[in-house]
């Protein structure tokens, strides 16, 4: 039942309800099991015994240093980035929708992707293809286009739709301008240049998943102060603002979050489409709840990249890029939707 | 009256959306304590106005000074748990249930992380009760009647606790009896000493309800005071082009509008 098993104010404040908690606690079990799987499956036969005791050590037996090795140096990080990179995805798709009103908001969509890879290029023509080149690319051009953006769509009064129209305006954009700088460099840059921009973790490795890691752990600690600003501004901007919301100071802290939760993951990973779309409307669908729920929104993202990149490493018969994988998922769940909404319509 | 000035006051203000300049100098005092009704024809700027006393819309020039502060330079959150607006239109997530809705309107009152309080369920529970929606508490708010849910929008207002209260058009989706109604809930807010101000289109609803009466006309204010001497023939006519004949009121006295039979 979609009816409150506390009081409705149990809900307005943390914005946990128990229905919420129990979806989180079922994705959280889900989400162990996926990241035990994506410990131990890979080319190099480790037994779960051996997982279990290469990242808990004492109790159980200590293990060979190659497990360690594959274990926690290899699988771990990029288990760890599916999660953490799935929920700081899925967060900010939550925070992007439930502020302009409109499920079909997502960084994606409004362009902060294609800015991301746009930068990435440029770093990578114009630094000579370093990692921190790279970074520094993908990390500013999702910054300068989500400034594009805001200040296109802002120019007299923030209007939800604008907002989307503009994203996906300046999206459009960036899309051929980066397939002209992807015709104009050499085959194989390009060819790793097209990975990353299909959304990989295949750069997961310990180096740059920690980092990343930790940034992005400390800005989802951060959602909890705005939770109770998402569910005031789903009362749209009016109310919001009459009932005591500092609306333009609190949007404009979201938006920040928000994208600096997508770009920090965009960094390491590129940009992996539909998760901050798909995630946040999934959840509430779960949940049942009125608004987008951003707790289980964070949970059904880690499990949707995780589940995604296991099916991208070990289903499909070569290696492909996640970003394919969230992309046929998230597509399949968009139509499934559609379809769904439009006969409930009816 | 008392000498103090009164807590509410605009002072010549510009009122403006992008480029169409809704009023100019216009100037309104709220009196304390009474019941203040906004009069006049559609797009004369009443929502403006009301916007603008509730620090939605930035006065282009002049101000409104709210406890002799200006408005602008009072935080959000506190302006809020002094004065409390209904717009005309709002929206609600879809789904939400009625006490949720409700409860929402003490934002102002809540910390960020701290959980619910006594204080705002009681205050919930108590809004709920004057607006008679408290059997509906649990429904959702998209499966209720325009009435109903009018009066549950009026319920979060009330939620939010404030000694100021304002509300564009309460009674516009309702019928005649829940019209009284929600009119008797706001008359005994008055009663218990709080301020309100309502925009209302019924001119004989507003002639026994009203202590005051604002009446509007394209961005500017035409005519104020009691409305035994403010709805009259002459003002019905300059203020709406409204031919009528004003009667008292035969159970209260209060002036009573028939407007002249103009069918052909
Ligand atoms: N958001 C807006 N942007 C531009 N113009 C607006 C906006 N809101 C109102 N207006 C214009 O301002 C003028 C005053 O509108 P307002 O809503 O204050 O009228 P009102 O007296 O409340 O009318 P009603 O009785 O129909 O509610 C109208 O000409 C209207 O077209
Ligand atoms: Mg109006």
């Amino acid at each position: 039942m979609s009816r409150p098993l506390l009081l409705g104010s149990q809900r307005a404040h943390v914005g946990v309800d128990r229905r919420e908690l129990a979806v989180c606690a079922v994705l959280l079990v889900a989400a162990l099991g996926l990241g035990f799987v994506g410990l131990w499956a890979g080319d190099f036969p480790v037994t779960p015994g051996e997982v279990a005791g290469a990242l808990l050590g004492a109790p159980f037996p200590a293990v060979e240093p190659i497990v360690y090795t594959v274990v926690v140096e290899w699988h771990l990080p990029r288990v760890v980035a599916a999660l953490v990179f799935g929920a700081a995805l899925a967060a900010s798709g939550a925070i992007f929708q439930t502020i302009t009103r409109n499920p079909l908001a997502s960084p994606d969509v409004m362009g902060l992707a294609n800015g991301s890879f746009t930068g990435m290029l440029l770093g990578l023509v114009l630094l000579g293809g370093a990692w921190a080149g790279i970074m520094a690319g993908a990390l500013v051009g999702g910054l300068v286009t989500a400034g594009l953006v805001y200040v296109l769509a802002l120019r007299d009064g923030l209007r939800d739709f604008r907002f989307i129209v503009v994203g996906i305006g300046v999206s459009a954009f960036l899309a051929a301008l980066n397939s002209w700088i992807l015709l104009r460099i050499d085959v194989e840059t390009a060819l790793f240049a097209s990975a990353w921009g299909a959304g990989t973790l295949n750069n997961a490795t310990a180096g740059a998943v920690w980092p990343a890691a930790s940034v992005l752990v400390v800005l989802l600690l951060l959602l909890p102060w705005g939770v109770a600003s998402l569910r005031q501004l789903e009362l749209g901007d009016d109310l919001a603002r009459s009932t005591g919301l500092a609306l333009d100071r609190h949007r404009a802290a979201l938006l920040l979050l928000a994208v600096a939760l997508v770009s920090a993951v965009t960094t390491v990973a590129g940009p992996i489409a539909f998760v901050a779309l798909a995630a946040p409307q999934i959840a509430r669908r779960l949940v049942r709840s009125p608004g987008i729920p951003l707790a289980a929104s964070c949970c059904t993202g880690a499990v949707l990249l995780l589940g995604a990149d296991l099916v991208a490493q070990h289903v499909v018969p070569l290696t492909v890029p996640v970003g394919v994988v969230t992309v046929v998922i998230g597509g399949a769940y968009l139509t499934w939707l559609l379809r769904r909404e439009m006969r409930t319509d009816r | 009256m008392t000498p103090a000035p009164p807590r509410l006051v605009a002072e010549g203000l510009t009122l403006r959306y992008d480029a169409r300049t809704v009023a100019t100098d216009l100037s309104v005092v709220v009196p304390d304590d009474r019941f203040t009704v906004v009069l006049g024809p559609n797009a004369c700027g009443k929502s403006t106005l009301l916007r603008a006393l509730s620090g939605l819309l930035a006065p282009a020039a002049g101000r409104v000074l709210l406890d002799g502060a200006p408005l602008s330079s009072l935080p959000a959150k506190e302006r809020a748990r002094r004065m409390a607006l209904l717009p005309q239109t709002m929206s609600a997530p879809e789904g939400i249930t009625v006490r949720e809705l409700v409860h929402r309107g003490r934002f102002a009152h809540q910390r960020v992380l701290r959980r619910h309080s006594a204080s705002d369920r009681d205050a919930v529970a108590a809004a709920l009760e004057e607006t008679h929606v408290a059997d509906l508490a649990e429904r959702r708010l998209d499966e209720l009647s325009g009435g109903q849910r009018q009066r549950v929008w009026i319920a979060m207002t009330l939620a939010q606790d404030t000694p100021l209260v304002l509300l564009d058009e309460p009674t516009t989706f309702l019928d005649l009896p829940h019209q009284i109604e929600v009119l008797n809930v706001l008359h005994r807010l008055v009663a218990r000493g709080r301020t309100v101000v309502a925009v209302l289109h019924d001119l004989n609803l507003a002639a026994r309800y009203a202590d005051h009466v604002v009446a509007m006309r394209s961005g500017a204010v035409v005519a104020e005071g009691p409305p035994s001497a403010t709805i009259t023939e002459p003002l019905l006519r300059s203020v709406f082009d409204l031919e009528a004949t004003v009667l008292p009121d035969p159970l209260t006295g209060a002036p009573m509008v028939v407007p002249a039979d103009s069918r052909d």
